[in-house]
């Protein structure tokens, strides 16, 4: 899966110049060869064949990754601007309660509800980066309000209670399959990446949101409208949690108001992993998504291997912890303050 | 020069904030290709005058003219597209993008879609580059390169976007000796394109290097304007505090060979960052250390100050041989350093004055662990009169400080512990003219108080100035240490630079 992402090169772009670091790679392929081994005795012992490096796992863990994947391109662009997002989870929520009842409770049609509820992320999106940009509220705290305000209008939609909803082409987008194999969710992840990356990586407006996040002072003096960035960014954001959340509730078969709990620390576990800078400035799709998949490969591995969920957990946190100080330490100290000279 | 027609003239600039008049009527002409100096002392209103110029202010009295045409800038692009520039002292670049990624930002070239051109503003940048004689790779990150390059990056890029006056302010704060060399050859292949230049600066000599003329301004007034071959630095001096400035040095009475030593090094070294150094420093002495950037000045204080390991020699501090170092064990037995980057190191900008100059002073104004409010108050109150910080009250927060005032908070606050050793780095960089005398002032009175004083600076006629003897580091290590009446500007070069090189 590693392969999937940018190469980094020693190009000027920070989007493209960043690509993903060596560490997160290297636990990737760590991890890849303890599982393999693992694989290995459990060839021995039953007669499945490989179950790890199976094409069927690959897209399996894929699958189970997409929902956090996208949630975490649009915090990704948060975090390079020196923000985050909190909301994201609670936007989830919203939209998979909203959409079942779109089409439970009023009969809306599939093709009309998604559409209103990508835009009510967007929506939520444009909210949060307007609260940030005009009122120049910290980002954290600006999200922070606005997930509580969101999971509570998730609850109030609903009072409390899921909606479920077994129409088929509902339930196609989370557990449908296409070309024969490849999960719907895998494929809309992919499609998602497509426009973050070009943004990112070709895009005027990319370019600013890298500058926004090095140095917003020079980005203002340079005639940057950075208001409408920020706009921007949150927006995106808001509508890639949306998406992640149509995932989620056709996934679960119905609109949870409770779902999405702990999303946006997901995501920000996967930009990071992915070599996105919390302070800002540095950071690319396509490390995020490795990142992703890396969290979900270890998960995956820790499964077939019988690992108790709790030392999941802990193991878990201690790898993204090791991943984040040899990568703060030992890669250029790009996250230190200032060099040394006398 | 002065025959051609002025490129920029301010006539009878005014402008005023509640209770301060900060510019009064002032007059100021710029010709093509002219490098003009300004200066004058914090508060003088040359900030005022430049930000008048970039649009960041409207005059409330006055007319600005280009080439004999009135102009109004409502705002900064409205001043850019007329062909000003500002460089900040503090870059305006993005770290984490590349050069040509910095010199068309904001106006970054598209080949539709919003898909960035990065190919040709590359090209354009080397094109740039090369006309300035630089050699600098357009697709080098920023914070790859060198401060002077960043700084000659934001040249580059004020000429990129066709500047006819580009206003540098403070644009050696950062830079090395050599460095500033390569500073002033760009500026002449400025002035060779007709580019005219303001040139903000509180190093006169850097004065005399680069600049043609010279226009002073005193409380928001314009007090005189010279070619740079009719003034000294003393009329100069003169000119910014409006009175005749004899000697900005206090006299030093000398220090008897009978004053104890207070600290020796002997052949200190720590891996890596200063090799074997031997000094000592007397009461009531001021020992200058001097040296090239890189030369391990720094390094050495600090590591007297605990900050790094000692790796062989030893420290003897009264008498005691130093066995166990850290930051916290110098400060108890009562040395204090005071950092270079006042604003990094030695300030917490955001809390107040009092808060600033009680920190590591809690231990002697809190009883029972609980702050006692009259301790701290006698504590400020007596720091802010001995220094004479000018500040409306404890309350101010240090960032609203100028940079003198801060750095008498900063002595303030070591001061009230009594130190036997006091270690200051830089101690005047960045400070204006009278602020920096008093600065030499407490130096001074700190030494007659017994204190040992060791001095870092850049500024050689300053470590001549104030320095009982001159320790000289070269390569990271102490080479040589020179007596106050042998101290010159080219015997310590000629140690700093390697032997027989004179500088």
């Amino acid at each position: 899966m590693p392969e999937a992402t940018p190469s980094a090169t020693e190009t000027s772009d920070a989007g493209r110049g960043f690509g993903v670091p060596p560490l997160p790679l290297l636990i990737v392929l760590i991890a890849g060869g303890l599982f393999l081994a693992c694989d290995l005795l459990k060839y021995e012992n039953y007669t499945g064949g490989w179950v790890f490096l199976s094409s069927g796992n690959a897209l399996n863990i894929l699958n189970q990754v997409s929902t956090n994947a996208i949630i975490a391109f649009g915090m990704t662009l948060a975090i390079v601007i020196a923000g985050i997002d909190l909301s994201v989870g609670s936007v989830v929520a919203l939209t998979g309660v909203a959409l079942c009842r779109l089409s439970v409770d009023y009969s809306v049609h599939l093709g009309a509800s998604i559409p209103v509820v990508l835009g009510l992320g967007l929506a939520i999106g444009l909210l949060n980066g307007f609260v940030v940009a005009w009122f120049k509220i910290p980002a954290f705290v600006a999200t922070l309000a606005s997930m509580i305000v969101f999971r509570g209008t998730a609850l109030l939609l609903v009072d409390g209670i899921p909606i479920f909803n077994s129409d088929e082409a509902f339930l196609f987008i989370g557990n449908g399959m296409i070309l024969g194999a490849v999960p719907v969710p895998v494929l809309v992840m992919v499609l998602a990446a497509l426009p973050f990356v070009y943004l990112t990586r070709c895009s005027i407006w990319g370019r600013r949101v890298y500058a926004l996040g090095g140095n917003e002072e020079a980005a203002v003096l340079a005639g940057v409208n950075v208001f409408r960035v920020k706009l921007m960014v949150f927006a995106l954001c808001g509508l890639a949690a949306a998406l992640s959340g149509v995932i989620l509730a056709s996934r679960l078969g119905s609109g949870q108001p409770n779902a999405g709990d702990g999303y946006e620390l997901d995501a920000i576990t996967a930009c990071v992993v992915g070599g996105t800078n919390m302070n800002g400035g540095y950071g690319a799709i396509g490390g995020t998504l490795a990142g992703a998949v890396l969290i979900g490969l270890i998960n995956n591995g820790m499964n077939l291997m019988d690992v108790s969920p709790y030392w999941q957990l802990i193991m878990k946190g201690c790898i993204i912890l090791a991943a984040v100080i040899i990568d703060c330490n030992y890669s250029g100290g790009r996250t230190r303050q200032g060099s040394g000279r006398e | 020069m002065n025959d051609k027609e002025p490129l920029l003239e301010m006539r009878g600039i005014c402008k005023s904030f509640p209770g301060v008049k900060a510019l009064d009527g002032v007059d100021f002409s710029l010709y093509p290709g002219e490098v003009l100096a300004l200066v004058g002392e914090n508060g003088a209103g040359k900030s005022t005058l430049m930000k008048i110029l970039s649009g960041i202010y409207g005059p409330d009295a006055g007319v600005i003219l280009m080439d004999g045409r009135e102009i109004a800038f409502p705002d900064t692009n409205a001043a850019r597209a007329a062909g000003i520039s500002i460089i900040h002292q503090e870059l305006n670049l993005c770290e984490n993008l590349g050069v040509a990624a910095n010199m068309f930002l904001g106006r970054e070239r598209v080949l539709g879609f919003g898909y960035l051109d990065n190919r040709s503003a590359e090209r354009k940048t080397r094109e740039i580059l090369a006309a300035l004689g630089l050699n600098i790779d357009p697709g080098m990150v920023m914070n790859r390169l060198q401060p002077a390059q960043k700084q000659m990056v934001e040249i580059a890029k004020a000429v990129s976007q066709n500047a006819r006056v580009i206003v540098m302010d403070e644009p050696t704060s950062s830079l090395t000796a050599s460095e500033e060399k390569i500073l002033y050859g760009l500026i002449g292949t400025l002035k060779r394109h007709g580019v005219s230049i303001i040139y903000i600066s509180h190093k006169l000599q850097e004065i005399f290097c680069a600049c043609d003329r010279v226009t002073v301004l005193r409380d928001g007034r314009l007090v005189g304007e010279a070619p740079v071959g009719d003034v000294d630095e003393g009329r100069l001096i003169e000119m910014m505090v409006g009175r005749p400035f004899a000697n900005i040095y206090p006299p030093a009475p000398g220090v008897p060979e009978s004053a104890p030593v207070v600290f020796e090094a002997r052949g200190i070294a720590s891996d890596g960052v200063v090799e074997a150094s031997s000094f000592h420093v007397r009461r009531g002495e001021i020992l200058g250390f001097a040296g090239l950037v890189g030369s391990g000045r720094t390094e050495i204080a600090k590591l007297v100050f605990g900050a790094y390991p000692v790796t062989s020699g030893e420290m003897i501090l009264d008498g005691e041989r130093i066995d166990r170092n850290s930051c916290g064990l110098a400060i108890r037995r009562g040395i204090a350093f005071v950092p270079e980057d006042r604003k990094l190191e030695g300030l917490s900008l955001g809390h107040s004055l009092t808060d600033n100059i009680s920190a590591s002073n809690y231990g002697r104004i809190s009883r029972r662990g609980v702050l006692d409010r009259r301790s701290v108050r006698k504590l400020v109150g007596d720091g802010m009169a001995r220094f004479r910080i000018k500040a409306p009250g404890g309350h101010t927060q240090a960032k609203a400080l100028s940079g003198g005032n801060q750095q008498k908070v900063i002595l303030a606050r070591w001061l009230s512990r009594k130190p036997k050793l006091i270690i200051l780095d830089e101690p005047t960089r960045g400070i204006d003219v009278g602020a920096k005398a008093e600065i030499y002032a407490v130096m001074r009175e700190l030494a007659a108080n017994d204190v040992a004083v060791i001095m870092i600076s850049s500024d050689l006629p300053e470590v001549i100035g104030m320095s009982d003897r001159v320790a000289v580091m070269r390569g990271k290590r102490l080479v040589a240490i020179v007596e106050r009446g042998e101290a010159t500007q080219e015997t310590i070069m000629a140690h700093a630079a390697g032997g027989s090189k004179s500088a």
